[in-house]
């Protein structure tokens, strides 16, 4: 897994925030008996970290302070909620700084705040806020959301968890395959939004860069877990080629133009190396054929050079997982690139989603595309002015105002 | 929460309904000795026989009818004492009914702390 490689104080101290805070919470709502109380009380912790570190610096165990902290705010908040006075009681007087099983903790806590039990829209949030270490209004800025409304959602979320009894721990295993999926899916999500959200203003917590560690968290926790290993390469293959996905001018770079020197290549070496892990277990899955498909992308000397057979063949196989639209319209612009002969019939296949998806930008861009190898401009013209007006993502459209859209693959910007 | 839809209900082959509802006794049985029911509650008679006592601005009115126009009926509920949201999902899974359209469990944690009453 890269290292995120956000310069300045601010990026070494998300570092450390996310490394911490998810461990603390699972710990604290052990102590109390109180996920509820701890979250919240580690939440106030990063708040001051964030503010006495900014101005003097990190402390040298930042992980005691962060507790300390956390600790004491968590006390704070017992005494203030009278009807729990019993639990002061209950509190251990004084805990060491327990460095070990923080993965075992921190594995708990993400199973929990990914339950199915709670709204779509709450798992990610709660997420970012619990196991990451992030502030509402940092999670605010990052989805472009109203910071109560966030709020409100985070609160709803964890009271749910508290009542309904979702269990801060890793799931039986009977249920295990399935709740991961829960995980990877969030994680997945989380990934998405940094990526889209990277042609924004700079932001003070990198996302995309959050992801990929937690999905590494994930794979090394649960080694057995060919998926987990999949979602993992997948991520470090996307996040390898971010530096070369914006110009100097802030324009999107799509992948046939993007400078492939400017690739993390150390880290598409151990997307590789994960990818294999992946496969020794013997159990495919959809994340780990998105990896491979990532995979012919990320280790192809050029775009011209791209093994476009074996990825029409990995898109087949993904199809069998995930029967969408969006994976037969990525299938459909891989077999465009098999060569002249093939085009034709990509965009008789694309044609064929058209009532599934007709407010698809990027269906709309594909046709654009087809319709201008096969000499129909007008048509292509009108696709593109459709997918420009189904686009809200600045990069996105500045470069369809631009020219075509040449490669709207999924993986491929 | 046991729900159901009437409409899709009546359209079940008897034998079939028959069959399941024999299967829904022997998962009382079954959940009951290993310790999972805390409370069989109750099954309810259908909708028809129902009377809602509704706010009126002069006082309660009684009405013939159930709650509301929702398709979905509640057809019973059960106590069930499981040690968290997991185990609660997995008992769920197996209520025979199930495998019938239409159909659906609710979960729903009780209120069991009133301290706030003391």
């Amino acid at each position: 897994v890269t290292p995120n490689k956000q310069p300045g104080t601010d990026g070494l101290l998300a570092h450390t925030l996310r490394e911490e805070a998810g461990v603390l919470v699972a710990r604290l709502a052990r102590q109390f008996h109180d996920f509820d109380l701890a979250e919240e009380a580690v939440q106030g912790a990063v708040v001051e970290a964030l503010e006495t570190w900014r101005r003097s610096g990190s402390p040298d165990n930042p992980g005691a302070w962060l507790q300390t902290a956390a600790r004491h705010n968590a006390l704070d908040l017992v005494r203030r909620r009278t009807r729990q006075d019993a639990l002061v009681h209950r509190a251990p007087a004084v805990t060491p700084y327990d460095a070990g099983s923080a993965t075992d903790d921190r594995l708990g806590l993400l199973f929990a705040c990914c339950h199915p039990a709670l709204a779509q829209d709450a798992r990610l949030a709660l997420t970012l806020r619990a196991v990451v270490g992030m502030t509402t209004p940092q999670i605010a800025r990052a989805f472009l959301v109203n910071e109560r409304t966030l709020a409100q959602r985070i609160v709803r979320a964890k009271r749910k968890i508290v009542t309904a009894g979702i269990a801060l721990t890793v799931p039986a295993d009977e249920v295990l395959a399935e709740r991961l999926c829960d995980v990877l899916a969030v994680i997945a999500l989380m990934y998405n939004e940094g990526f889209v959200s990277s042609a924004g203003p700079t932001q003070d917590r990198d996302l995309a860069g959050d992801a990929v560690w937690l999905a590494g968290v994930v794979a090394t926790s649960l080694p057995r877990e060919a998926e987990a290993w999949g979602l993992v390469a997948l991520l470090t293959f996307q996040h390898a080629r971010a530096a070369a996905r914006f110009s100097a001018a802030g324009d999107l770079v799509l992948l046939p133009e993007q400078d492939r020197s400017r690739w993390d290549h150390v880290a598409i070496a151990a997307g590789e190396q994960m990818l294999v892990r992946a496969a020794e277990l013997h159990a495919p899955g959809p994340f780990q054929l998105r990896a491979a498909i990532a995979a012919c992308h990320a280790t192809s000397p050029s775009w011209a050079g791209t093994d476009w057979l074996q990825i029409v063949t990995l898109f087949d196989l993904l199809a069998r997982h995930d029967p969408s639209p969006v994976v037969r319209l990525n299938r459909a612009v891989a077999l465009s690139r098999l060569g002249p002969d093939h085009v034709a019939e990509a965009l008789a296949d694309v044609d064929a989603l058209a009532d599934r998806l007709e407010g698809y930008h990027l269906f709309h861009a594909t046709r654009a595309e087809l319709l201008s190898v096969l000499g129909h401009h007008d048509e292509a013209a009108d696709a593109n002015d459709r997918a420009l007006a189904l686009t809200t993502n600045v990069a996105e459209r500045r470069l369809l105002t631009t020219r075509l859209h040449r490669r709207p693959l999924e993986d491929g910007s | 929460m046991f729900t159901s839809r009437p409409d899709l209900d009546e359209a079940v082959d008897p034998d079939r309904a028959k069959d399941v509802y024999k299967r829904v006794y022997d998962w009382f049985v079954e959940n009951g000795q290993k310790g999972l029911i805390a409370d069989g509650g109750a099954e309810l008679h259908p909708i028809t026989t129902a009377t809602s006592v509704k706010h009126g601005d002069d006082g309660p009115v009684v009405v013939d009818g159930p709650f509301n126009e929702a398709k979905e009926v509640v057809g019973g509920f059960s106590v069930i004492e499981v040690a968290d949201m997991d185990a609660a999902v997995a008992l769920t899974k197996t209520w025979p009914p199930l495998e019938l359209p239409g159909v659906a469990v609710e979960i729903r944690p009780m209120v069991e702390d009133y301290s706030q009453f003391e």
